[in-house]
């Protein structure tokens, strides 16, 4: 018998702090199976986020710092500028990137700084208890709004890649979702390029990845899966927005 | 023979179903009559010589807790 799947090196033997179907996890194991695969897991250093991902740092299995809240890229942006050669990446949710550090994230990526940004988008705030987050979609229940969120008094989700992709300085920028097996494979293959066009100091990469929150969407972890494919996906749609590597995109 | 065969370290386990869910061949369930250290209902093969070993299972599982091995 041969070993087709384990665990990856790429994580601690820590027990992940995530609530049970949450995919956070899943986007960890695909972060750490990239940094192994691509030989990095030495060079890498990842700058934590506040929100549920908080405690990432105990988490990877590389050097990691924490980041004030929304401040991850500016952090990342003097780590990778002191340390060039140093494989740089940020774990951020939506709260975190979407909200209180897009105008760190935006500027970050305008820079052209060679760093690469995961990007959790799961339309809520998890960690303090379901509250509306900037990419809540239209008419979802969150703990602050309660009949649903309304278009007049809050605007409508914000979408990070779609922002993201007119900025000259982004080199990659895939928005994935990990629902199944094969969309699953699709992320792990967005994560890998976003790493190797670091490796090849070609500029900003951003990974927006569609995520659950079952526990705060009052859903069991496969509802929540459906969830995201049924009315996340058409507000959200999947796809390659930048890439700097191909020409006429 | 079965082609694959599949391992949980059943006190990481949280009892998500995500596995459950994702296997083709319909073999995994969740046993409601035991718990793991956590208080998590652990998830067993009931049918181990269907496996196909094709690891969705332990794709899909947040916790990294599946092992899987195929035959060569």
């Amino acid at each position: 018998m041969e070993v087709k799947y384990q665990k990856t090196k790429g994580l601690t033997d820590k027990k992940l702090s995530y609530c049970p179907g949450c995919t956070h996890g899943i986007v960890h194991k695909l972060v750490g199976e990239t940094l192994e695969e691509l030989g990095m897991i030495g060079d890498a250093i990842g700058v934590a986020s506040v929100g549920c991902s908080v405690f990432s740092y105990e988490f990877f299995n590389c050097d990691m710092q924490q980041a004030p809240h929304g401040r991850a890229c500016a952090e990342a942006t003097g780590i990778k500028r002191v340390r060039p050669d140093n494989i740089v990446f940020t774990y951020q949710g939506d709260g975190d990137l979407a909200s209180i550090g897009i105008a760190e994230t935006i500027h970050a990526a305008n820079r052209g700084e060679n760093i690469t940004v995961i990007f959790i988008n799961n339309a809520i705030y998890g960690m303090t208890g379901g509250q509306m987050a900037p990419t809540t979609l239209i008419g979802q229940r969150t703990t602050t709004s309660q009949d649903g969120r309304n278009q007049v008094l809050t605007g409508s989700p914000i979408k990070i890649s779609e922002i993201f992709s007119q900025i000259d300085g982004v080199a990659y920028l895939e928005r994935v979702s990990v629902t199944n097996p094969k969309q699953l494979i699709k992320a792990k293959k967005a994560i890998k390029k976003a790493f190797t066009y670091q490796k090849e100091k070609r500029g900003f990469t951003l990974i927006e990845v569609l995520s659950t929150c079952p526990v705060n969407w009052g859903m069991t972890p496969v509802d929540a899966l459906k969830w995201v494919e049924s009315n996340m996906v058409p507000v959200f749609p999947l796809g390659v927005f930048k890439d700097a590597g191909e020409k006429n995109v | 023979m079965p082609k694959g065969k599949v391992y949980f370290e059943e006190d990481m386990c949280k009892g998500c179903s995500l596995c459950v869910s994702f296997c083709p061949q319909h073999i995994l369930y969740q046993d409601k009559t035991t718990i793991n250290k956590s208080g998590y209902n652990i998830i067993r093969v009931s049918e181990p010589e269907k496996c196909i070993g094709c690891a969705f299972c332990a794709m899909m599982c947040p916790d990294s807790v599946i092992k899987v091995e195929v035959d060569k």
